[in-house]
């Protein structure tokens, strides 16, 4: 619809500006504060406009880190973090998509059963078990390696689910063709059904991937050994121990490292990722 | 819902199955049932023996002011970064789904935040509001207005209310512009032709048909207030001061590690569970509906 109120229009965009600003202020704060020095600090106020040290913070951090801190280079903790997010968004899709398939495509004693005990996942979260939880990853032997870091979090209800209606959706006769070619089940599953689901598997990967990529409690719980500091986990340290000696623009550079691979898959990919999140939340 | 044309095989779907459920078993109903059972127990002082003392841990939670407190910031926390966050968006939502040329770019400025971590979300306010050299309460003093939320309750509540709520905007956005593109053009021309006003077509006719929308967001939103928001509580706050902004989940989990009081966390756990659980099936349910018309 169409219609002429100039008004109205100065005011949506008003609102919208001030919107994209109130988004954007503490991202831009970060970000000019990550170029200064310490001492441009101390007078009191942070200045509003990046100053000449972007490059030589930014190197330090991804090289030496603060030793201080406790915490290893920056470097070190985006890939710890690279290798987490991927880790949990394959492994998620890898056994959602498998499940789903058996669910979809087989009748067999105890079906429901299994489908509900997916669903339960849906209900327990991990910040509400948090305490056992930990205990069972700290018996299997796993603190402070790549598999206690994703493997407990690989599980996931919502990934069933959407693959499931995904395979609901597609013809029956896609089945009775390839019966009649005489395909298995495997190949079924191989050659038609992961082709035909390429763009659900894309859009729920930049998903989980972000999902990944930000996970706090669990790596802040598990890892106690620097070498597999996450780097959403490793900030809060790194935050907490210069907070007496205000190194605030490193901490700011870390933190505007931290949020740049996923805030790039979602800018780059915004396709994917609306199609993602609108579909997940289904 | 069922296929009409499946495969034979019994043996299969179980080997296909196998991870997902061993996964979901020793690391989702596992600890679970492990929770539920702590909850049950009291350790003696130096954590060596535990008697089993049915409700008592229960009993004393409620009867814990400490506890009670921390329902009750739970409730002001989620209801505040829920109205916070979804008026917001709404707002935002309405002026984008009004602009046609620009649309497309406000979204994408818009969006963004999603992908930024709760955690990292918390920092950046914890550092625009820090009282030394934060911006905001250099701006605030102009106004002749002290802040100081590390010694302010209200203050740090606040704090964590607008990081939490900040990180949410784009998630509650992209929601309602799609609510309200699946709205039909004919109703809103209609009531324009009958001479409605902008506002008065927003009350009576856009917000009303956004209401499935407004409501699955609304539970969604109190999921992540009461939740995911662990850690922008633990990279701000960490639930002070003075217990001003100890929401549930993070009491869970400083009894559990920080104060070794297992039967305690426990019982909160199981507590916490069961209000995942009824939020769960609330949100089922409205699915449910919505397949029906």
């Amino acid at each position: 619809m169409i219609e002429h109120r100039p008004f109205l229009n100065f005011l949506t965009h008003l609102v919208l500006i001030f919107g994209v600003a109130l988004v954007v202020l503490p991202v831009w704060v970060a970000f000019v504060a990550s170029t200064h020095t310490a001492t441009d600090f101390s007078s009191g106020i942070i200045p509003m406009w990046p100053g000449p040290y972007l490059v030589e913070n930014y190197t330090q951090m991804l090289d030496t880190g603060v030793s201080t801190s406790g915490t290893p280079p920056v470097g070190r903790m985006m890939l710890n973090s690279l290798i987490m997010a991927l880790a949990i968004a394959l492994g998620k899709i890898a056994i959602s998509v498998t499940s789903a398939f058996a669910i979809v495509y087989f009748r067999f004693p105890l079906r429901n059963f299994a489908f509900w005990c997916i669903f339960v996942t849906l209900m327990l979260p991990v910040e509400v078990r948090i305490v056992p939880t930990f205990k069972v990853v700290a018996d299997l032997g796993m603190l402070n390696s790549y598999a206690g870091l994703s493997i407990p979090l690989i599980a996931s209800a919502t990934a069933t689910f959407l693959f499931r209606q995904v395979f609901l959706t597609m013809p029956d006769e896609l089945v009775e063709a390839a019966r009649i070619d005489g395909a298995g089940p495997m190949k079924f599953f191989r050659d038609i059904l992961l082709p035909l689901s390429r763009t659900n598997i894309a859009a729920l990967f930049v998903i989980l991937f972000i999902y990944g990529w930000n996970q706090y409690l669990w790596p802040l719980l598990i890892t106690t050994d620097a070498q597999y500091y996450t780097i959403v986990a490793g900030i809060k340290r790194m935050a907490d121990a210069v907070d007496g000696l205000p190194q605030w623009h490193l901490v700011m550079a870390t933190a505007v490292m931290a949020m740049l691979p996923p805030v790039a898959v979602v800018i780059f990919m915004q396709r994917l990722f609306v199609k993602g999140l609108i579909e997940t939340e289904k | 819902m069922m296929k009409r044309t499946i495969f034979s095989n019994q043996l299969l779907p179980w080997l296909l199955l196998a991870p997902q459920l061993a996964i979901t078993f020793i690391f989702f109903i596992w600890p679970a049932a492990q929770a539920v059972w702590q909850s049950f127990l009291r350790e003696d002082a130096f954590g060596i023996r535990s008697t089993f003392v049915w409700f008592e841990n229960y009993e004393r939670l409620w009867q814990s002011a400490e506890y009670l407190n921390s329902i009750q910031v739970t409730v002001v926390f989620a209801v505040a970064v829920t109205v916070l966050s979804m008026g917001l968006s709404l707002l935002l939502a309405v002026a984008v789904d009004r602009t046609i040329r620009s649309a497309r770019a406000y979204t994408t400025l818009l969006v963004w935040p999603y992908a930024v971590a709760p955690a990292v979300a918390g920092i950046l306010w914890w550092f625009i509001f820090n009282p030394t050299i934060g911006i905001l309460p250099y701006v605030l003093e102009q106004f002749g207005y002290d802040w100081n939320h590390i010694t302010n309750p209200d203050q740090a509540m606040a704090l964590v209310v607008i990081a939490s709520a900040w990180k949410q905007i784009s998630y509650n956005f992209l929601f309602f512009v799609a609510g309200l593109q699946a709205i039909p053009g004919s109703l809103r021309e209609a009531a324009a032709i009958d001479g409605a006003g902008p506002v008065k077509r927003f009350f009576t006719i856009t917000f009303p048909l956004l209401s499935p929308t407004t409501f699955f967001l609304m539970v969604v939103n109190i999921v992540y207030a009461m939740f995911e928001t662990f850690a922008v509580i633990d990279s701000t706050t960490e639930g002070g001061p003075a217990q001003a902004t100890n929401i549930m989940v993070y009491k869970v989990y400083f009894d559990g590690f920080v104060g070794q009081n297992m039967g305690s966390s426990g019982a909160q756990s199981v507590i916490l569970m069961m209000i995942v659980i009824a939020l769960t099936v609330i949100q089922f349910r409205w699915i449910e509906k919505k397949v029906e018309y």
